[in-house]
């Protein structure tokens, strides 16, 4: 059996599934079922002065006839008395000592920092997370992203809460950033433990057509939010691997950012992340979905001979290049396997339309369909094909090397032989 | 309301639909399902070549009058099609998801669903008025088609109609669970607000004969359909108890006099599609015994396997193949029907009802009875298949008179490619 544990910047965790900050740890209630139910850790949703909230607080986007690939919100951090979440994280630590509990800030005078970090120390919590992210409403009062989105003002905060924190403490960044490793270098040079990322993207999920009125809709109005769900895995697959190979950010990251099932916890892991948030998926299904991220990755790390979570992590970093660095010489062509296709004929309307004009159907069916065919030397590789193609194996990229040995862009720039004929000079 | 009006108590408002117009959530779910293929094959097996794909992805977009729209571009009886073509066995049939042995798009279905939806008065509008006119004899769907596409050429079609309600077997001959004849009248609705005059009620011959039509008109089309149905010609079947299938089909569907109540055993003699819609009706409106016979076997049946399988699953028709009716018998309590075959009398089966469903007589004399048309050797009137000109240049012939019997779908392509080559027609005389 692999040993999901896992130690991120000294804070303890049985597995690597966290609940992200947000609306499902808003309540000791909740973080308590969410801890019964096998989730490893939780980062209670962000206190900070009090803040009244709208009503009319999410909206979506769906595709096809899935709900929710996207998730907006305009919901503020918590609403609830510092008190009373001090309180309950106080009671959530005492009844589930053994599972990580962090809890997110944001504050904004030194003074306050200092306060609540005795505060929320006094509650035995594992660690802390700055918010640095909050793309919306925060934002414009000079907090959350507004912070992450300038590293100088970061990196001052982090070192007021590194002067006074005896626990670990996390950076949560913004991907509302034009260079996601100038806030996490900044965090770094401040002091800081570990990074999350990424929090929402700022978003307007979408318009009412009839009203005129952006949603999700305060009555008359709107406002950006912050987005997330399966949407934005791939932006924050790319910020995480950009983190993770950068050498000036020697830290752990916890990843973030529309994990659903334990294949996209895989992923985030093998780009460098140690731990994995969760809070769509939460949202959409209730905190049951962990037991089969549990065991889908205890299955997967079981098939690949890993032993524990710490192996995973990092895995494809390596593989993770700049273009440059790229192969010129792999080639891939597409082949059909006829015995497969259905004659849906995507994979030709999408070639000639959107590629490179290399699949043609032919004037008769062989046998019960018409089977589109490939123009070999014509095709590049770019796989349209096979991701249009509706039916699981039908569309292989089968290799045709270009050359025996490994060509990048650089290679050629180094040996001078970087010269691509069809230019200006020769108009 | 209708032009038309139709009794309230017909028998066939009581059937339920076999499927019910598509909730929202199903449309769009299917909508979602379809893989809105490139020259899709859905596309190249219905007879009015329906942009299946397009219309199904406007569903999903919400676009329901984009939807209608596109299917109606294609075939005006968009409506009655959804309802009543064999989806079975023509578009839905090649479905690509079969070949992965997965459950086809219900297209017939959705089509319906846009239909209910999307259709608008105003949706399509037709040219200026070209100052000629057509003249169509019967009100069946092959007319109606070719009239709505005139109409919409912006020539003045009028329909000559011998029944009471127009739409021919859309209106008195479809299965109850598929579409009523208040269905069709909201698409013979539809019709006429293209600028389709329909007069009912209009005997054809007399005054109003072929020559006197083809001096009123500028071009005519008969889609005169079939006529009576085709009888035994056995002794005894003069007899009360025995009746044609699609006079019988008729009374069910308008008639408030007519009742099955005292029918326990029925024997429906056929194996076409009229046949199994006969058997069908009768064991929906309770009749405990129903006995289908036919002439030949199971395969080499005309009537669908898809109609007849799920027919069989219920206990009370039983299929007897492979014999003839040979003589209807008196008896004590309705009559006995007796079953042959080459060899001679096999059985005696008593019945309350005997509904034949061998086919209709052909209108052939009645059709030859204007100058240049001819027909063929089995009653069909003969036509250049791709503008349906009959030897007559300026008459056309489409639909079950001229195929001898097929679908609405058919009867609606003939109608239209008449209407193009009606319309060729009276530019080049225009022109001329």
């Amino acid at each position: 059996m692999p040993d999901l544990a896992v130690d991120f910047a000294g804070i303890r965790s049985p597995n690597p599934f966290w609940l992200a900050s947000a609306p499902p740890t808003n309540s000791g209630d909740q973080v308590m079922r969410a801890f019964d139910a096998g989730w490893g850790g939780a980062v209670w949703k962000t206190l900070g002065n009090p803040i009244v909230n709208v009503s009319s607080r999410l909206a979506s986007v769906d595709y096809g006839t899935w709900r929710m690939m996207g998730l907006n919100n305009i919901e503020l951090i918590t609403d609830r008395p510092l008190a009373d979440n001090l309180r309950e994280i106080a009671a959530v630590k005492r009844r589930h000592p053994s599972h990580a509990l962090v809890v997110s800030l944001m504050f904004e005078t030194r003074q306050e920092w200092r306060d609540i970090i005795r505060r929320v120390e006094d509650t035995g919590a594992d660690g802390l997370e700055l918010n640095f992210g909050c793309p919306h409403g925060m934002c414009e009062r000079g907090m959350g992203s507004a912070v992450g989105q300038e590293p100088a003002v970061l990196e001052e905060l982090v070192r007021w809460v590194m002067e006074v924190a005896s626990v670990p403490v996390i950076a949560k960044l913004t991907p509302n950033v034009t260079d996601v490793r100038d806030p996490a270098r900044a965090a770094v040079r401040g002091g800081i433990d570990a990074l999350s990322l990424i929090n929402t993207v700022q978003s307007v999920i979408g318009v009412d057509l009839d009203r005129m009125v952006p949603l999700p809709s305060v009555g008359d109005a709107s406002s950006h939010g912050g987005y997330c769900g399966p949407a934005v895995k791939p932006i924050a697959l790319r910020m995480v691997a950009d983190l993770a190979r950068d050498g000036a950010v020697p830290v752990p990251i916890s990843g973030i950012g529309g994990i659903a099932t334990w294949r996209d916890a895989a992923e985030f892991l093998a780009l460098g992340a140690h731990t994995v948030q969760v809070c769509t998926a939460v949202m959409h299904h209730g905190f049951r979905i962990v037991v089969d991220l549990i065991d889908g990755l205890d299955r997967y790390l079981c098939d690949k001979g890993l032993h524990s979570v710490e192996q995973l992590v990092g895995a494809a970093v390596p593989a993770y290049r700049d273009w440059g660095e790229l192969d010129l010489n792999f080639h891939t062509v597409a082949a059909i396997d006829s015995a497969r296709c259905i004659g849906c004929n995507l994979c030709h309307v999408a070639c000639h339309d959107g590629a490179h004009q290399c699949i043609h159907l032919p004037s008769e069916p062989q046998g019960a369909v018409r089977v589109p065919y490939v123009d070999e030397p014509e095709c590049v590789g770019c796989n349209l094909c096979a991701l249009v193609c509706p039916v699981e194996g039908c569309i292989t990229m089968v290799e045709r090397r270009r050359g025996a040995a490994r060509e990048s862009w650089n290679d050629r720039v180094a040996a001078g032989r970087d010269r691509v004929p069809g230019g200006l000079g020769e108009l | 309301m209708s032009r038309y009006p139709v009794p309230q108590d017909r028998s066939e408002a009581a059937f339920a639909e076999r499927y019910p117009l598509l909730s929202s959530a199903e449309a769009r779910a299917e909508a979602a399902r379809c893989l809105y293929c490139f020259d899709a094959p859905c596309v190249q097996r219905c007879p009015t070549e329906i942009d299946i794909p397009s219309f199904i992805r406007s569903i999903g977009t919400d676009n329901l009058r984009g939807a209608a729209r596109t299917i109606l571009d294609a075939n005006l009886l968009g409506d009655s099609c959804a309802r009543v073509c064999p989806v079975e066995v023509l578009c839905q049939s090649t479905c690509v998801y079969v070949h992965q042995g997965r459950p086809a798009i219900p297209i017939g279905r959705l089509q319906r669903y846009a239909m209910a939806h999307g259709m608008a008065p105003d949706m399509l509008q037709p040219a200026s008025p070209s100052g000629r006119s057509v003249g169509l004899v019967g009100a069946g769907p092959a007319s109606l088609a070719c009239a709505g596409a005139l109409a919409l050429r912006g020539h003045a079609p009028v329909i000559y109609e011998r029944d009471t309600w127009p739409g021919g077997l859309n209106a008195t001959g479809i299965a109850p669970y598929k579409f009523q004849i208040t269905d069709n009248l909201r698409e013979v609705a539809f019709i006429e607000s293209l600028g389709v005059e329909i007069r009912t009620g209009v005997e054809i011959g007399g005054d109003l004969g072929p020559d006197r039509l083809l001096a009123q008109h500028d071009a005519l089309f008969l889609g005169i359909g079939l006529g009576p149905d085709r009888r035994l010609g056995v002794p005894g079947e003069d007899r009360p108890q025995v009746v044609g299938a699609t006079h019988w089909i008729r009374r069910l569907k308008t008639d408030p006099g007519f009742r099955v109540d005292g029918v326990r055993r029925a024997v429906v003699v056929g194996g076409g599609n009229t046949a199994v819609d006969t058997a069908r009706e009768l064991l929906v409106l309770g009749v405990p015994s129903v006995q289908l016979v036919y002439r030949r076997g199971r395969p080499d049946m005309s009537g669908y396997d898809h109609e007849l399988g799920p027919a069989l699953a219920d206990h009370r028709l039983q299929l007897i193949e492979h014999v003839n009716v040979v003589e209807v018998l008196d008896a004590r309590r309705g009559v006995e029907v007796l079953l042959g075959d080459h060899s001679g009398t096999l059985a005696s089966v008593p019945a309350d009802l005997v509904v034949v469903a061998i086919g209709q007589a052909r209108l052939d004399r009645w059709a030859r009875a204007f100058p240049g048309v001819t027909c063929d050797d089995r009653g069909r009137i003969e036509v250049d298949p791709h503008t349906m000109a009959t030897g007559n240049p300026r008459v056309f012939a489409g639909g079950d008179a001229v195929n001898g019997g097929k679908e609405v779908v058919h009867a609606v392509r003939d109608g239209q490619r008449a209407a193009r080559a009606i319309d060729a027609l009276l530019q080049e005389v225009a022109g001329a």
